[in-house]
């Protein structure tokens, strides 16, 4: 690492684990285009997401990061004439086939948006709610175990347990966004996708999620948005680049950052351009 | 000139645009002033001459009760007396015994009501009453025979052709059983349409065709509404004229774009985000719609229905189209049975040539806005026990 690129301050977690040679494959993308109407937003990526691990995807605004993001849960199919070509397979299993219902897609696959968007409801019923209707548990004591586990998992237990009857929209934006991450595990899904959860806190705040994402990897694979390169960096096991959706560059973390292959990859992380 | 100069902070207009501004200001106060006079001007002009009907007069008198009397109200009184008491309280006469059964043969006073001429007299106002029927009501009053009495008769009773008999009491039932089933139709329809389109409906030609054929038939001539109402519920399905269901069904095609389009509005106003995280579970649109989105658009859903149903409460026009406009003296039992509504009673007292009916116009206007403000009262209480704070 050299001052010339930029990123001088940051540092990499110390993983002493060695990546695995051989690491099993959650999200398999090939030939993936994407069309708004006309015009074509993604060029055929193709990219392997590995299980439980953190995956960032970085890129200059209107890359096509988050568009790609919201193709593995089929948020892309809410956007009118907004069209998917290509495959995504999850465990091998096809998210785009005819027979899935994009619901049951979504409840493998979770989301976490860019602005904490709690329901106007109450900390607990905002955890509840959804498990509630998936059937995954039912009213009662189930129920409450699962949200005490789902706000422990979010490292949020300790702060909100005596008021979990409190509207989620009371509390402070970084607990907000754990609020919406308890949220999202208490549906029990494999991956959760983060579409730049941490653009809107506070670096306190953001440090707590970070750490949470660490967490939460030993138990699911992350794929997470973001323009905070420093943030790749620390967390990310995985990174992509990407610029006027194409796949640039994918490879682990540190050999992007420290050897970038391209020299657009290298122009993005040095802040020549973006 | 030197002093201007010198000063640091001076600018060449400054006072110029100053009295521009305030020009503006006091325009803006005299707009104000002039609606709140008129507004104030409406309402006090309204009491006075309304709050006259809200007290009758009833004049203490012999009344002579036997077999003979009870067949013949009219001689139950006698001499001058036969000419201020109320025909409607002789006629009444009879049936008030037989619940009062010792009046029977005996000849004692009762406070009779007056009739209207008198009462008007009695009031100051401009009256028919004959010169001596009036030094007789006046000596009567000296003797502390005349009071003025609040007037139960106006809240009790229904329509009349004797002023004096004449109340509001059907047509506030016409109103109720009216706006009762309007709501019932038109605010479901109107939200699950809003709710449709909204959230459900794809954006295509269609759906354009349809919310721009909405927002046009808000702005439709209401009378117009009463002739759909004429040909297709009355002629065509058969429901009886009159009838706080033809009319309430008529309103309903009337408040329905009104509700849609507020509902629109305010479903959209619930931010994107809400609906994203809900997706993002997993949860489908009627999971969402339903708890949780249509809870935070409810304030404002509440908002818009009030407003076009408190509209529909002071609608006259399509109401005459479907019959509501008829003489109606009894309150109706069933909603089909024949009705009429606060402005239609007031619209018809309006149009009377007696005197005594006018204080009764303004006293249903009175009455009228006093339902409106419940309402909305009501209303207002609903919505802030659905509304959420986020």
């Amino acid at each position: 690492m050299t001052m010339e690129n930029g990123f001088i301050h940051t540092t990499f977690n110390d993983r002493d684990e060695t990546p695995e040679i051989a690491e099993s494959i959650k999200i398999e993308v090939k030939n993936l285009d994407l069309f708004y109407g006309d015009k074509q937003a993604l060029n055929s990526i193709n990219m392997d997401i590995y299980t439980k691990k953190i995956t960032a995807l970085i890129g200059p605004s209107g890359c096509g990061k988050s568009t790609f993001l919201r193709c593995i849960n089929r948020m892309n199919d809410l956007v009118p004439n907004c069209r998917v070509e290509g495959f995504i397979g999850i465990d091998g299993h096809d998210v785009y086939d005819k027979d899935i219902d994009v619901v049951a897609v979504r409840k493998r696959v979770g989301m976490v948006f860019q602005q904490p968007n709690p329901f106007p409801k109450s900390i607990y019923e905002n955890i509840a709610y959804a498990p509630l209707m998936h059937d995954i548990v039912k009213k009662g004591k189930e129920c409450d175990e699962l949200v005490e586990r789902s706000l422990k998992g979010a490292n949020l237990w300790e702060e909100v347990k005596d008021k979990l009857r409190d509207p989620g929209t009371a509390l402070s934006g970084g607990q907000q966004q754990r609020l919406c991450i308890a949220r999202a595990i208490a549906v029990e899904p494999d991956v959760i996708l983060m579409d730049e959860p941490t653009s809107a806190l506070d670096p306190i705040s953001t440090e707590k999620i970070e750490n949470l994402m660490l967490d939460l990897k030993k138990n699911y694979t992350i794929v997470i948005v973001t323009h905070n390169m420093q943030q790749a960096a620390r967390i990310a096991d995985y990174t992509a680049f990407f610029h006027m959706g194409n796949l640039i560059e994918y490879s682990d973390a540190k050999t992007l950052f420290v050897n970038p292959k391209e020299k657009k990859t290298e122009d993005y992380i040095t802040g020549r351009f973006g | 000139m030197k002093e201007q100069n010198d000063n640091y902070f001076y600018i060449p207009q400054i006072k110029r645009r100053n009295q521009k501004a305030a020009l503006f200001k006091g325009a803006t106060i005299m707009a104000i002033v002039f609606s709140v006079s008129f507004l104030i001007f409406f309402l006090v002009d309204l009491g006075r001459s309304g709050y006259p009907a809200f007290f009758q007069t009833y004049v203490k008198m012999e009344v002579t009760i036997n077999e003979e009397t009870v067949e013949n109200p009219y001689a139950a009184v006698k001499g001058k007396n036969l000419k201020i008491a109320s025909r409607a309280w002789l006629r009444d006469l009879p049936s008030e015994v037989k619940q009062n059964p010792t009046w029977m043969n005996t000849t004692r006073e009762h406070w009779v009501l007056a009739n209207s001429e008198v009462d008007q007299y009695v009031k100051g106002k401009e009256s028919r009453t004959k010169q001596n029927d009036r030094d007789y009501v006046d000596e009567l009053k000296e003797k502390g025979f005349v009071e003025l009495k609040f007037n139960t008769i106006f809240l009790t009773t229904g329509d009349s052709k004797i002023p004096e008999n004449s109340g509001i009491y059907s047509s506030i039932i016409g109103t109720v059983m009216t706006i009762i089933v309007t709501m019932l139709i038109a605010f479901p329809i109107g939200v699950m349409t809003a709710i449709y389109l909204e959230e459900f409906a794809p954006d295509n030609r269609w759906t354009q065709i349809i919310e721009v054929n909405i927002n046009n038939l808000a702005a439709i001539p209401s009378i117009l509404f009463g002739l759909l109402g004429l040909a297709i519920f009355i002629n065509f399905f058969g429901v009886p004229r009159s009838s706080p269901l033809v009319g309430g069904m008529t309103l309903a095609l009337m408040c329905l774009p009104v509700i849609i389009v507020s509902s629109k509005a305010s479903l959209k106003s619930v931010p994107a985000s809400i609906r994203q995280a809900g997706f993002g579970l997993g949860l489908t649109k009627w999971q969402i719609v339903r708890d949780h989105v249509l809870p935070l658009a409810m304030p404002g859903i509440m908002t818009g229905s009030i407003i076009s149903i408190a509209h529909a409460l002071g609608e006259t026009a399509p109401l005459i189209i479907v019959g509501m406009i008829a003489f109606v003296p009894d309150a109706a039992t069933s909603f089909t049975d024949a009705a009429t509504v606060l402005p239609a009673q007031i619209f018809t007292w309006a149009g009377m040539p007696e005197k005594a009916y006018l204080e009764r116009t303004a006293a249903g206007i009175i009455v009228l806005l006093a339902v409106l403000l419940s309402m909305n009262a009501g209303a207002v209480y609903l919505r802030k026990k659905f509304e959420r704070k986020w």
